[in-house]
């Protein structure tokens, strides 16, 4: 039996930032994920946007929350090395529907306390962005939209969490709980977590969690976003993240530069039923392609480095559900749709406040605690093999491993270990970058399978689950 | 070190080739420079015999083929740098080079690339569905059966009917895995007629053309393929734990570009003539690189021709001068050509063409505007394999007359 002030189901960016946030206050906490990693469910899958909340609903939760979480993240992410690039973004009106729709975005954004939007002419657009298609209307500017890493992110939250004391408990599927005056025992596969307080945050799961505590405020449906990865020699074609205007009709897709040097093209928007169906399909393949054709035409004569899909949480509230049952002991965060990344800090704030005001409190004293250095894996930083004292420090971060992405066999060796060791090699991606390049692997695959086993002294066979 | 008078990009056939002329011109020191930590490039994994054929005369397996490559090149004085990257050739040639050692600027008098060419994967290729392990190309499957020995599953799919999707099946045998289907696009295979009907009948792997594959299953690892027959447009799926995606090739171009090398759209490797030359002086790209899907024969007379002439170039006092001659086009079905540029006065031994279709017996047809400079007949054409015609054809072509279009008639 663990015994904990708090479990935190859920070990996305969401869970990972609460556990964090709570931790570092003094409380005991378990973080619980039925996954083998901590953000391989939506937080893994998205555009790594940091948004400025400019078009959220105003006086929504979520409009505070994205808001303060923007300036939160950005000064985690510079003390922790985690890349950013401020490249600011542009919505581009393309014809008479969406040049209308521009003025009532820009004072949604002064509804939001956004202040810096700006309207640009069509001259204006096209000088800042040179490579965009023909018939570009008009656009307006948002200056505060920058890019981030999200798999650093999730990964610093987990890691400060534990260097401040939680328990991280992964491959470990929440289906049973009892709640009484006792707190709430968790009755896992291994043990048993007893949780003074609990605090949902399952993403894709909450409403599940949610009725196991005899609550029905919201249902999940998952909605499909995929998404197209371009080669890195597209990024030159872009120098901003150029967003579509929202229309009633229409929700559009974004080209996006990533802090990985890539351009993303994407998500679709696709209302489902089934929780785990992250594939791509053939039509929305095709049209992103129609999109991003119209928008930054030489795009589509690069190449295609990945595709993949994540499904937002959404409900059919248009906020976000953050409740507190303070009978209850609980908290539920739920319907964290597109913005959580950005708004991850705030509500761990939020949901601490909330944990406050309920009278909780906890085993032991705050605890001082810094955001770990995490592995520079942007362009825009100094990576290991270009870094001359990185590479006499240790010759293996300057010994080439994956050509594609420029990462050395000494990064991929410290993904293996350590307290967030990876899993598999899900894990091995997000923490290193390894085998995320244009080749796929053609040129890297073997060695890096082979140094992962080796590393983590597992059986190659079980690393790329070849069937018995 | 001291700065390499030429430094060569890839250590595959076609930079050691190249390497090695440079040497016997006396050039000194050719420094050849990969990112791998063996010497060799792609037949270091191959492990069939049918290399040398070209540029040796006899047939040696890939290993022995890339190992007497490396073995004749630093016979003949050339030194070889390996687990280094060349990250970057600046505007005034200086390149930087980055391996365990740290990070150097050298500054060559020429840059020869021969950095290769891969096979597109599935993302690349656009297959939808879910993203599970056991998804290869032939070039990973080969490393991770011959040089790391490690598992790869039990029924597969091999998406491609060329050479090189033959030579997967074969590896695939040899790690046990049986092939449940070939899949091509095209109406028919693409290899040579023996492989063909060796691997249908002996191997039992049918093969079904006129299809593709449009969708993978699987949580976790590959449990399905989604194959459709184009003409019918019935999908079937496939039990399979693994597919291989084999041919679609692409210069491995990154370098080359970031150099601000003109690139073909055809073939996606840098424009040159037939001394390797490129679209700026003292840049040079030789192999697959230039010519994707090619037999590393082909490869190695290409960095042949390059070091020949850049060391009679270097040793004469170094022109260093830009790809020269006229541009050379293919009209469809023919879809490429190599080189693109050549000089009436000085044409290419031979020019390798690439089509889209299956023909029967046809004549080429080189013209200049709409005048006529000549005609060479072939025997037939199969997609994704190249065809050779003599470089004599551009003879009679006015060197001011501007672009010569090859096309079937
Ligand atoms: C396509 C796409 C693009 C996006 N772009 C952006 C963007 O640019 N910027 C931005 O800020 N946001 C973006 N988002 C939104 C952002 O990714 C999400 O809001 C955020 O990841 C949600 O985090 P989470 O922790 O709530 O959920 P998740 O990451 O899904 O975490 C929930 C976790 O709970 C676990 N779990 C569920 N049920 C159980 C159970 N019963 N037992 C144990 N564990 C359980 C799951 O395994 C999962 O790991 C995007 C989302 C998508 C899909
Ligand atoms: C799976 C497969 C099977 C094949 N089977 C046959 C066959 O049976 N018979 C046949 O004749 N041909 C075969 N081929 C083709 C043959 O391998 C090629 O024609 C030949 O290898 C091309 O030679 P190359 O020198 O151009 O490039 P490669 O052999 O690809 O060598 C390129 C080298 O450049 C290095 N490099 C690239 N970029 C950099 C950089 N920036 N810095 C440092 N180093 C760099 C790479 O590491 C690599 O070693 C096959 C190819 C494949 C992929």
């Amino acid at each position: 039996m663990v015994e904990v002030d708090v479990a935190v189901v859920g070990a996305g960016v969401v869970g990972c930032a609460v556990a964090r946030h709570l931790a570092i206050d003094g409380a005991s906490v378990a973080l619980l994920d039925r996954a083998a990693d901590v953000g391989d469910g939506t937080s893994k899958a998205n555009t790594g946007v940091l948004h400025t909340g400019f078009d959220t609903e105003p006086g929504s939760l979520e409009s505070r929350l994205v808001a303060r979480g923007h300036g939160l993240l950005t000064d985690y992410a510079a003390a922790a090395g985690i890349a950013v690039e401020r490249t600011g973004a542009l919505l581009v009106a393309w014809d008479d529907e969406q040049e209308a729709a521009l003025p009532a975005l820009l004072a949604k954004a002064d509804a939001n306390g956004y202040a810096s939007a700006r309207l640009l002419d069509a001259a204006e657009v096209r000088s800042c962005e040179p490579h965009l298609g023909p018939g570009a209307r008009s656009g307006l500017s948002v200056p505060d939209e920058w890019v981030i890493d999200p798999w650093s992110v999730t990964l610093a939250f987990a890691t400060e969490a534990v260097g401040a004391g939680a328990r991280l408990l992964l491959a470990t599927p929440v289906e049973k709980i009892v709640s009484g005056d006792g707190g709430h025992e968790l009755e896992l596969p291994d043990c048993v977590v007893r949780a003074q307080w609990l605090v949902n945050a399952a993403g894709l799961g909450a409403d599940r969690i949610d009725a196991l505590l005899g609550h029905h405020d919201f249902t999940v449906t998952p909605r499909r976003g995929q998404l197209l990865v371009f080669d890195k020699l597209a990024r030159r074609l872009l120098c901003r993240i150029l967003l579509p205007v929202p229309t009633a009709r229409t929700k559009g897709v974004l080209v996006s530069p990533t802090t990985w040097g890539n351009v993303l093209l994407g998500p679709t928007a696709e209302d489902l039923e089934d929780r785990t169906d992250t594939a791509s399909t053939t039509g929305g393949i095709e049209g992103l392609l129609r999109a991003g054709r119209r928008v930054l035409p030489a795009l589509v004569d690069e190449e295609v480095t990945a595709v993949y899909a994540g499904l937002r949480s959404a409900t059919e509230h248009r906020d976000y559900q953050v409740r507190l049952d303070a009978g209850q002991r609980y908290v539920s965060v739920g319907g964290i749709r597109s913005t959580g990344l950005t708004s991850s800090l705030a509500v761990a704030e939020h949901v601490a406040g909330l944990l406050d005001g309920a009278g909780a409190g906890w085993s032991g004293p705050a605890v001082s605690s810094a955001p770990p250095v995490m592995p520079p894996l942007g362009e825009s930083q100094v990576r290991p093999l270009q870094d001359p004292d990185r590479i006499a420090s240790d010759p293996a971060y300057g010994t080439p491993l994956c050509h594609c992405e420029q990462v050395s066999r000494g990064e991929v060796r410290d993904a293996c270990h350590g307290a967030l060791a990876a899993a598999d090699l899900g894990g091995v991606r997000r923490r290193t970058r390894a085998m995320n390049g244009r080749c796929q692997g053609f040129y890297c695959g073997a060695e890096v399978v082979a140094l992962v086993a080796d590393e983590t002294g597992s059986d190659p066979g079980s690393l790329t689950r070849v069937p018995r | 070190m001291s700065d390499p008078a030429v430094l060569v990009v890839g250590s595959g056939p076609a930079g050691l080739t190249a390497a090695r002329e440079l040497a016997v011109a006396g050039v000194r020191p050719v420094l050849v420079v990969d990112r791998e930590v063996e010497a060799g490039g792609v037949p270091r994994h191959c492990d069939h015999t049918g290399f040398g054929l070209q540029d040796l005369r006899r047939s040696l397996s890939g290993p022995a083929y890339a190992r007497h490559l490396v073995r004749r090149a630093v016979g003949d004085g050339v030194a070889i740098r390996l687990s280094t990257t060349v990250t970057c050739v600046g505007d005034d040639g200086a390149a930087t080079l980055v391996g365990p050692g740290g990070i150097e600027v050298v500054h060559p008098r020429a840059v020869l690339l021969a950095t290769g060419a891969r096979e597109r994967p599935r993302s690349a290729r656009l297959v939808p569905g879910d993203r599970p392990a056991g998804v290869f190309t032939t070039g990973q499957l080969q490393q991770w059966v011959l040089l790391r020995q490690l598992p790869v599953g039990r029924r597969a799919v091999v998406v491609g009917a060329e050479h090189v999707a033959y030579s997967a099946v074969l590896t695939l045998r040899h790690a046990g895995v049986a092939t449940v289907a070939m899949v091509t696009e095209l109406p028919r295979h693409q290899t040579v007629g023996a492989f063909a009907l060796a691997t249908r009948v002996g191997l039992r792997v049918p093969l079904r053309t006129s299809s593709r594959v449009a969708g993978l299953h699987g949580h976790g690892r590959l449990e399905a393929v989604d194959v459709e027959d184009l003409l019918t447009g019935a999908v079937e799926r496939v039990a399979a734990d693994t597919v291989v995606f084999t041919g679609d090739w692409i210069p491995d171009h990154e370098l080359a570009r970031r150099c601000g090398l003109t690139v073909e759209r055809a073939t996606l490797g840098p424009r040159t003539d037939r001394w390797g030359r490129t679209s700026r002086p003292g840049l040079l790209a030789v192999g697959n690189l230039v010519h994707p899907g090619e037999t590393a024969g082909r490869a190695a007379l290409g960095g042949r021709d390059a070091g020949r002439w850049l060391g009679a170039d270097l040793s004469s006092g170094a022109t260093q001068v830009a790809a020269r001659g006229l541009p050379v086009t293919v009209a469809r079905p023919l879809a490429s050509v190599v080189p693109s540029v050549a000089d009436p006065g000085d044409p290419p031994r031979r020019l390798l063409l690439r089509t889209a279709e299956f023909t029967g017996r046809r004549l080429v047809v080189a013209r200049q505007g709409g005048r006529e400079l000549g005609r060479h007949g072939l025997r037939h054409s199969v997609p994704n394999r190249s065809l050779g015609v003599p470089g004599a054809i551009l003879r009679g072509a006015d060197p001011d007359g501007g672009t010569v279009e090859l096309s079937l008639a």
